[in-house]
């Protein structure tokens, strides 16, 4: 079969695929080439928000104001936020999901391909406006990417709008991508491909296709709140005019917590899938794990009110959000013990994927435990707001999404390129940035605990050691990602030949395709039984 | 055979239904965006989430005066956005018998040299006490222009709900005053 397609393949390859330059990626339609770009996009992005983290780090390496204005800091902040969250994360798992998807449900590209090109072209200019706001007379949005009213309505520096427009384009795109995907997932499996078949990774994506289409419209609607009580005089989050600026952070949670899931539940998806590999061993628990997404997904809109403890709750109010974000504990448990589960007396090898998916389980287990000790609404007190927060989020998003996403990209590099990478170099991108990134952020458990604020550009002076080593982690970490930026561009440019199925526990119909992947795979749908 | 397959594949029957449906979908939760606007209010309303107060004249019912406990009533009164205004009660406490109605004073001062208009918003701490404390009489319920270095007396007429939970004794009405000379002049 396998090479029945790949003759096929090429020479669909060879009919359209004349256009050359620029021009073949403004106007492709092919899943892999979008997949690419987004990819390769997310990664610029990554570097530049990565880029504004060092400015933030280089101030607070010693207590005083050194190098930028605090109004810029708080300008760094948020846009670090902005770029990390909206350009690097959910970017790098679409741009997976465009690669992946097609291939391993048995589909000849995505459902809707013009439309996929849209969503990945509209991003650069979202990210243009972003960022060109720093060279505006304004300056850039410096209200925190939580943007809370009235720091963006009445006390905006001019920013908003840009920043509204942004997050706009932001929002359709990633909406355009999730329906997208869904429509894939539903329409276009191989024959034989039942749901309860579907790989954990298109579950994931899947689930998290749904969150994307049920809060990004919400998260649309309180930008143009916030756009209208800033410049046409209307009084959503305007005490003076009958509004309520406590009503705005209801609604920014409503979209951000299951935010939060809608950039994890992916990177679940990923090292359910690089896990087994590695342990030559099935997925322990393959149903539980389809449960256990579906309802963190579903528990994740009934708690958006545990980042507003300190607003003034009733206790009824407290407890109850509480308690159900304690419940999703549970089934992230299940995962967590399945992933374990999976390893137990498996035949492990440690190859650079399963080292980043092992980093992963344990120091996202770090973050979501953090994650519980800021659910609980007595010591939130505590915490709110302060360096604690950080440390949380960042073990979450740092050491779980991107770790999950380096995990994907190195298994998934040879299928791509067609070479397998430098294995010496993954290696040191892997313990260089494993130590570094514990350097940088543990220490702030601490420094939170202590009572150091965020979103600060200088604090007091007993804090000044942990900051110190805190931006010497910085600084290594965000060198260390310089290499695998190398590791691609070797990986791309040559290396040792890759075969269809490089990884021996490798399961999965991406692994019937040659190595690289032929630009048109599966036109012939796949038989599964 | 491998045609046949390929367009049963690419053109899948449903595709169009699907995505309209998540088309409206995505449409119907941008509305639910707006929706939890008044949602919102509704629930402060039951819960006292925020401790809004009434926002037009309650009718005094005379269900009786509980002269067997005082509830202590404070005032407090805060500037937002450095408004060039002095604002401040004129008196800082009052004790009352829940369903006894009480009239207070508040003073306000244009000290700027413009005419402005200002709109004082109140909130009642403990928030869940907020349902219970019932303005019969308020400023509050309409903007005050003042000319530039003019003076005003504002009175304040209110009781509290007999039906206010025993445990608690003391109730903080605080207003903010805003500047909405812009909004009112258009
Ligand atoms: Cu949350």
């Amino acid at each position: 079969m396998t090479t029945e397609v790949l003759t096929e393949d090429l020479s669909e390859h060879n009919q359209h695929h004349k256009m050359t330059g620029i021009k073949r990626w403004l106007y492709t339609t092919n899943h892999k080439d979008i997949g690419t770009l987004y990819l390769w996009f997310s990664f610029i992005m990554f570097l530049t928000g990565g880029a504004l983290a060092m400015i933030i780090r280089m101030e607070l390496f010693q207590p005083g104001l050194q190098i930028v204005e605090p109004d810029f800091f708080n300008q760094l902040t948020t846009v670090h936020g902005l770029i990390m969250v909206f350009g690097a994360i959910m970017p790098a798992f679409t741009g997976l999901a465009n690669w992946m998807l097609p291939m391993m449900i048995g589909a000849p590209d995505m459902a809707l391909p013009r439309l996929n090109n849209w969503s990945f072209w509209i991003l650069p200019f979202a990210f243009a406006i972003l960022i060109g706001s720093f060279f505006m007379e304004s300056g850039a949005p410096n209200f925190g990417w939580t943007f809370y009213a009235p720091l963006s309505t009445t006390y905006s520096n001019g920013s908003t709008a840009f920043f509204v427009f942004a997050v706009h384009i932001m929002g359709i795109s990633s909406i355009m991508g999730a329906i997208n995907i869904v429509v894939t997932i539903m329409n276009l499996r191989a024959p034989g491909m039942t749901y309860m078949k579907m790989p954990l990774f298109v579950w994931t994506f899947f689930i998290t296709a749904y969150l994307l289409i049920a809060v990004m419209p919400v998260l649309a609607g309180v930008v143009t709140m916030v756009l209208t009580d800033t410049y046409f005089g209307t009084s959503f989050f305007n005490a003076a005019g009958g509004g309520d600026p406590v009503m705005f952070q209801h609604i920014f949670w409503f979209f951000g917590h299951p935010e939060v899931y809608i950039m994890i539940l992916p990177a679940f998806g990923i090292v359910s899938t690089t896990i087994p590999t590695f342990a030559r061993k099935k997925l322990f628990g393959y149903s539980s794990m389809v449960y256990a997404t579906a309802s963190i997904a579903l528990l994740s809109f009934i708690v958006w009110a545990h980042h507003m403890f300190t607003t003034g709750m009733p206790l009824f109010g407290e407890l109850f959000f509480m308690y159900c974000t304690m419940l999703i504990a549970v089934p992230t448990g299940v995962k967590v013990f399945n992933w374990m589960a999976t390893m137990w007396r498996g035949s492990m090898t440690f190859e650079t994927p399963m080292l980043f998916s092992i980093a992963f389980v344990i120091l996202f287990t770090i973050g979501g435990f953090s994650g519980l000790m800021l659910a609980l609404t007595p010591v939130d007190f505590q915490y709110h707001d302060t360096y604690f927060v950080v440390a949380h989020f960042h073990y979450v998003l740092v050491t779980g999404s991107l770790f999950s996403i380096y995990a994907g990209a190195y298994y998934w590099l040879p299928k791509w390129t067609g070479h397998m990478y430098n294995d010496v170099l993954s290696k040191w991108h892997f313990w260089c940035s494993l130590i570094s990134v514990n350097l940088l952020f543990f220490p702030m458990h601490f420094l939170g605990l202590a009572g150091m604020p965020r979103r600060i550009p200088d604090y007091a002076l007993q804090f000044a050691d942990f900051n110190k080593w805190i931006s010497i982690g910085g600084f290594a970490f965000g060198l260390s990602q310089l290499i695998f930026l190398v590791v691609v561009i070797k990986c791309i440019k040559g290396g040792e030949k890759a075969p269809a199925k490089p990884w021996e526990g490798a399961e999965g119909l991406e692994w019937t395709v040659p190595s690289p992947a032929p630009y048109h795979t599966f036109s012939t749908p796949p038989k599964i039984d | 055979m491998t045609n046949q397959q390929k367009t049963s594949v690419v053109q899948a029957p449903n595709s169009k239904k699907l995505v309209r449906k998540l088309i409206l979908t995505v449409i119907a939760m941008f509305g639910f965006g707006f929706a939890l606007v008044p949602l919102y209010d509704v629930f402060c309303d039951i819960t006292g989430l925020n401790g809004k107060t009434n926002e037009s004249a309650a009718t005094y019912q005379a269900s009786g005066i509980d002269s067997s406990r005082m509830i202590r009533v404070q005032f407090i009164s805060r500037n937002a956005q450095n408004i060039p205004w002095r604002f401040e009660p004129m008196i800082r406490e009052v004790s009352v018998h829940p369903g006894e109605r009480k009239v207070i004073k508040f003073y306000a001062k244009n000290q700027s040299t413009t005419n402005m208009t200002a709109q004082a918003v109140p909130s009642v701490s403990p928030g869940i006490a907020a349902a219970y404390f019932q303005k019969i009489e308020c400023f509050c319920f309409n903007q005050q222009p003042l000319k530039a270095q003019e003076d005003v007396e504002m009175a304040l007429q209110f009781y509290v709900d007999p039906e206010l939970p025993t445990d608690i004794t003391t109730l903080t009405l605080s207003y903010t005053l805003y500047d909405v000379t812009q909004a009112a002049g258009s």
